[in-house]
């Protein structure tokens, strides 16, 4: 099974960390990658950029329009994922207790919609 | 790679061959295995524009045992000091040796300290022939993940002490069944892949069936094998009827069943039945019994319900599981009725592991719609496509719950 774990932060919650819990931080980051990627578990893990720089995009008649920056103001953005693959749903949520994030804002585990289909 | 079909089956068929071979002589699994990936490649390459050596065999042999001491000298120095004589002792040219070890290497490719993912990608590469790359595509995820799954299982080989011989024979059967669970997985995640990448994934339900009859080949007596080939026949001789050409997926009830395969489902249908007369039962010969059943009706109303539930009934006591009990239920609705059906659904869904499991609402949903109760059908429809993990389920869900839409008024 596919999930995708989602991590998301607020801007305050890091700003009050010290030097020392910003390195534990990445080092976590850097440990749980690579132990996922030993046990064959990660597909693709990546941090996104500050959502400032995001572009919001849509088409309309076939136009594509562009706005900078998220929609809203919110507290809470997505600041990064990890899409791993595990043999079940506990396992994902074990995985998702490891980000570092997981100790200041909030994880997200979503299941991956698959082509699977039954005999029915 | 423009590998012709015949060259492709010609390496496919000699990869297990080669490196039970190379593993015999040195012991060492995981280079050997590295070794065989790397002349298979070689010959993809050769074999086309050089033409088919005389002696396929003896080239990949040669070729891989070269590659296997040029990966032993890079290796490190202990290993290399240890081995060094034995590594450089050449292969025996010829006769090769006519002993066939492809069931000792597919038993140490589903050791049972590997998890399951390892097995089926350690199994594809190392019996099929498939290349990383190509089981990548096939499970669609990154080719560096196959990698790592790979050299992880054949670390863990390695670890556990396990040997390239057949196991005792009270820890036989144990391991044969873990081969045929990871010859199942390899065919069902071929076959429930109804869109996307199909091209590729409809070659692993080839490749499932192939391995599993050079099982059968060895194992001609066993009736779970037999069973297995048999059941996977009588499944893929459908495909050719059970997804619509955008993709969606068509029920049973529903297939156009003059697409079915008729020489696959009589080679099932033979197999399956000369095995239940003469093999001791087992759950894949009923569950082949099962799709022999579906496969014999001319049209869905000519199901034998009765003989169904009766298998399934059987398959309840030797293996029972949630997609037993919710797969009987639906036969008991078809002799019983959909009352009878519900009833039992509604105890049934109590059990933890069915417990929120969208298959509970669908079977809910279906049986409410035949006892004619179209509003309750259509939210447990709703139910199901929300809780589903798959695409063409929650789009065939959703047009079931279209369908028993209340008629819009005026």
């Amino acid at each position: 099974m596919k999930y995708l774990i989602l991590i998301y932060t607020n801007q305050i919650g890091w700003e009050g960390l010290s030097d020392a819990q910003r390195a534990d931080f990445g080092r976590g980051h850097l440990a749980l990658s690579e132990e996922l990627a030993e046990s064959a578990e990660l597909i693709v893990s990546e941090g996104l950029a500050d959502p400032a720089l995001a572009t919001c995009v849509s088409v309309r008649e076939g136009r594509t329009l562009t706005t900078d920056g998220p929609f809203a103001e919110v507290k809470e953005h997505l600041a990064g994922f990890y899409l791993i693959e595990c043999e079940s749903l506990d396992r994902a949520i074990a995985h998702a207790a490891r980000v570092p994030d997981a100790a200041y804002g909030q994880v997200e585990v979503r299941p991956i919609l698959d082509m699977s289909g039954w005999e029915f | 790679m423009n590998t012709s079909p015949r060259i492709e089956a010609t390496l496919r068929e000699l990869a297990p061959q080669v490196l039970s071979l190379l593993v015999r002589r040195y012991g060492d699994f995981d280079t050997g295995e590295d070794a065989v990936q790397e002349a298979l490649l070689a010959a993809a390459v050769q074999w086309p524009t050089d033409g088919v050596p005389d002696n396929p065999k003896g080239w990949l042999l040669t070729v891989a045992y070269r590659r296997r001491t040029e990966l032993w000298r890079s290796d490190t120095a202990r290993r290399r000091r240890e081995n060094f004589a034995a590594a450089l002792a050449p292969p025996d040219p010829e006769p090769i040796p006519a002993v066939d070890d492809t069931l000792t290497l597919l038993l140490l490719c589903c050791h049972p300290s590997l998890s399951a993912v390892s097995q089926v990608a350690l199994t594809l590469r190392a019996v099929g022939g498939l290349t990383t790359a190509e089981i990548a595509r096939a499970f669609l995820v990154p080719e560096a993940t196959v990698g790592q799954r790979v050299s992880r299982a054949k670390q863990r080989i390695r670890a556990s002490g396990a040997e390239f011989r057949m196991p005792d024979h009270a820890d036989r059967w144990e391991r044969i069944a873990a081969v045929l669970h990871v010859l199942y997985l390899i065919f069902n995640e071929g076959y429930t892949a109804s869109s996307g990448s199909a091209l590729h994934r409809v070659e692993l339900t080839t490749e499932a069936i192939r391995l599993t009859r050079q099982l059968r080949d060895r194992l001609p007596d066993d009736g779970e094998v037999a069973g297995l080939l048999a059941l996977m026949l009588l499944t893929d001789a459908r495909r050719p009827a059970r997804t619509r050409p955008d993709g969606g997926l068509i029920p049973l009830a529903e297939q156009d069943r003059r697409l079915w395969d008729a020489s696959a489902i009589a080679e099932g249908v033979g197999l399956i039945t000369e095995t239940l007369a003469t093999a001791p039962i087992g759950a894949y010969q009923l569950q082949a019994a099962i799709a022999a059943v579906h496969d014999e009706a001319a049209d869905s109303q000519d199901t034998d319900w009765k003989q169904i539930l009766g298998l399934y009934e059987l398959l309840n006591v030797i293996a029972p599981g949630p997609m037993v009990t919710l797969n009987r239920i639906v036969a008991v609705a078809m002799v019983h009725g959909p009352r009878a059906g519900l009833e039992q659904l509604g105890a049934a869904a109590a059990d933890p592991a069915l417990a929120g499991h969208h298959r509970v609402d669908a079977v809910r949903a279906h049986l409410l719609d035949l006892a004619g109760n179209h509003q309750a059908a259509r939210a447990a429809y709703e139910l199901a496509a929300r809780r589903t993990l798959s695409v063409p389920e929650q789009r065939y869900l959703e047009s079931r719950a279209a369908q028993l839409a209340p008629p819009t008024p005026g």
